[in-house]
């Protein structure tokens, strides 16, 4: 018996560029920027003070009042995923479906922890701290931290952190009783979900599987961590040049937010509905370092060992790969090793294939990242046109890859390869190709 | 082709009861509680004081001596994974990296790390407050108060450069990946209580497919601290009334139970392709054969009344395994508890096996450990399955009198020895909705 085989029968987003699929869409082959001054919060000390947020967000917008007074307490991220998945859900035509049978719907998503309710938290925090204690280093005082927490953290705010809880909330709003998992793995998580939603259908367990990712780390304790740990460009008096991909002067990611879902669905099961057909997803591969938690694999084993799975998975050669959409963050690592992974798998096809980031004008959408980009290489095999990698000034020589600089290009597609790698070393890259009907 | 068998060849648990699964068992069948006043903090001022804590717990006697200076980014649910992950290779007999470098056996490591993947469930891990309110507290006006711009121009600089990286939930996973060198697929599934077992399904499907012949899998949590304790007080899930008699606060499916118990802990499980672990002479404990999840479509926030999400996860779980409700010996249930939860867990199995209910025998140990978050499941499955390699199941402590509106069978005041073929476990997220269920079958 052949496989299953699963296709994309909707596609939503809510992005830095906005949230309708084709008008971001054209603004990304644009090379427009999402990035500007962080409003958040006030980051005008941090190292870093601009992100690439999503602007004026209303869920009402997107599911009408009753139904986003229903959903008011869910956080940044599961907000941003009810929207994009009621946009992908529409889009697929599952809104007027009436034979659907929630038992053999799933949600497979990478989302993100909720931010912590930051004002309260800290003011607890700090009253709860016994400067004098511990010989004068200091100590929290947990009797102290108690009484303050108990008084300004609530139930709701702390119960929505919980990275589970998007997928509580789409279960909810559009009935889904199916196979429901939430993974984690950092910026690889969407495009793992995506992977690991395609083995859903393709085993059985489900009919369709709603997939993607959304995550925020717009908030002082995401920018905290990521400026300690360096990650992310300084480069804050020409922020909307900062996210440099593959140039030899990058310095680092710039944080986005946002959500990226799919709507997977076998085929037989998409046909017999007449669903539209946006691509299918014909290869997954998924692999860990196994080096260390800071630094990825200098040969790119990783990354190289998860390109040739995807590419075995999916029954195909490299030439085949008419587009690779890169993880491609702007960090002086991450670009110099995955093009070193692309080179390693596609030898000398490696410069014949062109490669971008769309990073360049999104920022990174962290746990969202993956599912964004998928939806880009579908839009790029659905087109024939590949969205360009903005700010590329300054070749670098351990990046001599074609990286469509700075303008859109035309390229027939009609298979397209998207990588993610997550903190640690988590490697995730997926296959999607033009559907071709049976 | 005939499709690839999965079997369980090594356990490794880290419980407030006990560490390694040969402990855990014994403490479970001697009746012992590992629950206590919290004693890693001052909880005088909660409403819940009591929890389970996990004693004595040497990280760096689970890992390569050269790693030893990488525990300072692990969080406590980090350590605790990193502990069962060495339990459960050491059980199951495997020469990973990590055992090669500790000179705990001979020659090369015998398992191809491109084929060895990992699936661990985690948690929302909690910042240590101990380190972050003290680098809170240095960026704080003349009042007292903390200003964010202090914090962004110096106030930040007093945390330690990688201290995002103590709290990402894969770093579980990408800890135990790098001790033990397993390169194959690896996954972090963090959804609450139910992480573990979905985490296991996943291991049991990325084996079945043939991505991987060996998958380290299960889940590892700490709520013993002040935040992790804090969230479920404002939730109310906590019991409060016996905070003098600790061991006796944590009371699955007992008519006089008023909440759960806030706990720590582990279980990583080796899980292998038969094939595999035949050739490799493995010790085997029992095969996995059914994995069903699903949602609950009613609310995020509370128990199904009926139960439904559970009912259609076990129901998927038996399909999938080719069994009808007749062939379960022992139900395994997650058992957190608190009244509502334990009414709809029990309400949902009901709806399965019916008036067979009362008479299957079912096991709920967190009566001895509490509630171990997205360990909780790797914990209760990695029971059931010495349940069924010694036919006997320990009996829950603290349950005296079954709620009537639960009605199920739960072993209670001795071990009970019994025939048993196969156990269905369950296991569901306290808030959000999701629900999975295992089968093993005695090989």
């Amino acid at each position: 018996m052949s496989r299953r085989r699963v296709v994309i029968t909707g596609m939503g987003w809510v992005t830095p560029l906005g949230d309708d699929l084709e008008s971001v869409w054209q603004r990304l082959l644009a090379g427009e920027s999402g990035i500007a001054k962080t409003t958040l919060f006030d980051a005008s000390t941090f190292p870093t003070t601009f992100s690439a947020e999503v602007k004026e967000f209303d869920l009402a917008k997107y599911l009408g009042p009753e139904d986003a007074a229903r959903h008011k307490h869910c956080n940044r991220n599961a907000g941003f995923a009810l929207a994009a998945v009621k946009m992908a859900w529409d889009a697929a035509g599952l809104s007027g479906a009436t034979k659907l049978d929630s038992t053999r719907i799933g949600i497979y998503l990478g989302s993100g922890e909720g931010p912590i309710d930051f004002d309260n938290f800290v003011a607890a925090a700090v009253k709860g701290w016994d400067r004098e204690a511990n010989g004068g280093r200091g100590d929290l005082d947990a009797r102290k931290w108690c009484e303050v927490a108990s008084q300004r953290l609530n139930a709701i705010t702390e119960f929505e952190q919980d990275p589970n809880m998007a997928a509580g909330h789409i279960a909810c709003q559009f009935n889904i009783e199916g196979p429901t998992f939430n993974t984690l793995t950092a910026c690889a998580a969407s495009t793992q979900a995506i992977g690991e939603a395609t083995n859903l259908i393709r085993r059985g367990d489900a009919d369709v599987v709603v997939s993607g990712g959304t995550h925020s780390m717009i908030h002082p304790f995401g920018v905290t961590g990521f400026n300690r740990l360096t990650a992310l460009s300084t480069r804050n008096d020409s922020c909307i040049t900062a996210s440099r991909p593959f140039d030899r002067t990058r310095d680092g990611f710039v944080l986005g937010e946002g959500a990226g879902i799919l709507i997977l669905e076998e085929y037989e099961h998409a046909k017999a509905r007449n669903a539209p057909m946006l691509a299918e997803i014909t290869g997954y591969g998924s692999t860990a370092d196994a080096f260390r938690i800071t630094d990825i694999h200098e040969d790119g084993r990783g990354g190289i060992a998860a390109m040739r799975l995807a590419l075995a998975d999916a029954g195909l050669e490299p030439k085949d790969i008419h587009y690779i959409s890169a993880h491609g963050t702007g960090t002086e690592e991450n670009d110099k090793i995955e093009s070193k992974a692309i080179q390693g798998v596609f030898g000398e096809w490696a410069t014949k294939v062109p490669v971008s980031s769309v990073k360049s004008m999104l920022g990174h959408l962290i746990a969202a990242a993956g599912a964004v980009e998928l939806i880009t290489c579908v839009l790029a095999i659905r087109d024939g046109i590949l969205p360009p990698t903005m700010n590329y000034s300054t070749p670098d020589p351990n990046c001599p890859l074609d990286y469509v600089p700075n303008k859109a290009r035309k390229a027939e597609v009609k298979t397209a390869l998207s990588n993610s790698f997550g903190f640690g070393g988590q490697n995730d890259t997926l296959v999607v190709t033009k559907v071709t009907m049976e | 082709m005939a499709p690839r068998r999965v079997v369980i060849t090594g356990l490794g648990l880290v419980t407030p009861i006990g560490i390694g699964a040969e402990a855990v068992w014994n403490a479970l069948l001697e009746k012992k509680s590992g629950v206590t006043r919290i004693s890693a903090f001052d909880p005088s001022r909660f409403q819940s004081q009591v929890g389970g804590q996990i004693a004595g717990l040497s990280t760096s006697n689970a890992i390569p001596k050269p790693y030893r200076k990488s525990i300072r980014v692990m969080a406590r649910d980090i350590e605790i994974a990193v502990v069962a992950a060495y339990e459960a290779v050491k059980d199951a007999g495997l020469k990973t990296r990590c055992m090669v470098e500790r000179g705990e056996c001979d020659g090369e490591p015998n398992v191809d790390p491109t084929r060895f993947g990992a699936n661990i469930g985690a948690g929302l891990i909690c910042a240590d407050l101990n380190e972050l309110a003290g680098a809170l507290a240095t960026a704080t006006d003349e009042n007292g108060e903390f200003d964010i711009r202090k914090w962004g121009s110096d106030g930040m600089n007093n945390l330690t450069p990688l201290w995002l990286l103590k709290f990402l939930p894969n770093m579980l996973s990408c800890h135990v990946t790098i001790v033990h060198d397993a390169q194959a697929p690896s996954n972090t599934i963090t959804c609450a209580e139910a992480s573990s077992h979905l985490a296991i399904g996943e291991a049991f499907r990325t084996i079945a497919r043939g991505a991987a012949d060996i998958c380290i899998c299960g889940g590892a949590e700490s709520k013993i601290n002040p935040m992790g304790l804090m969230r479920q007080e404002l939730l109310r899930r906590l019991s409060t009334a016996r905070n003098d008699d600790p061991a006796r606060a944590c009371r699955p499916f007992d008519a006089a139970r008023d909440g759960t118990v806030i706990s720590e802990g582990g279980g990583l499980l080796i899980l292998e392709e038969l094939e595999h672990a035949k050739a490799r002479g493995a010790k085997i404990y029992c095969e996995v054969v059914g994995f069903g999840a699903s949602s609950n479509a009613h609310s995020w926030s509370e128990p199904h009344p009926e139960g439904r999400g559970i009912t259609l996860a076990i129901r998927k779980a038996l399909d999938d395994a080719g069994l009808q409700p007749d062939n379960i010996g022992l139900i395994g249930a997650f058992g957190s508890g608190t009244v509502p939860h334990d009414r709809s867990e029990a309400r949902g199995i009901r709806a399965v096996f019916g008036d067979r209910t009362a008479k299957i025998p079912t096991l709920a140990i967190k009566g001895s450990l509490g509630n171990n978050g997205a360990g909780s499941g790797a914990i209760d499955l990695s029971v059931a399955v010495m349940c069924l390699k010694n036919q006997t199941i320990p009996p829950a402590v603290n349950l005296e009198q079954m709620d009537p509106e639960c009605g199920l069978n739960v072993v209670q005041g001795n071990p009970v020895d019994a025939p048993i073929d196969a156990v269905v476990s369950v296991a569901y997220a306290l808030g959000g909705g999701q629900n999975a269920a295992l089968v093993l079958k005695k090989i």
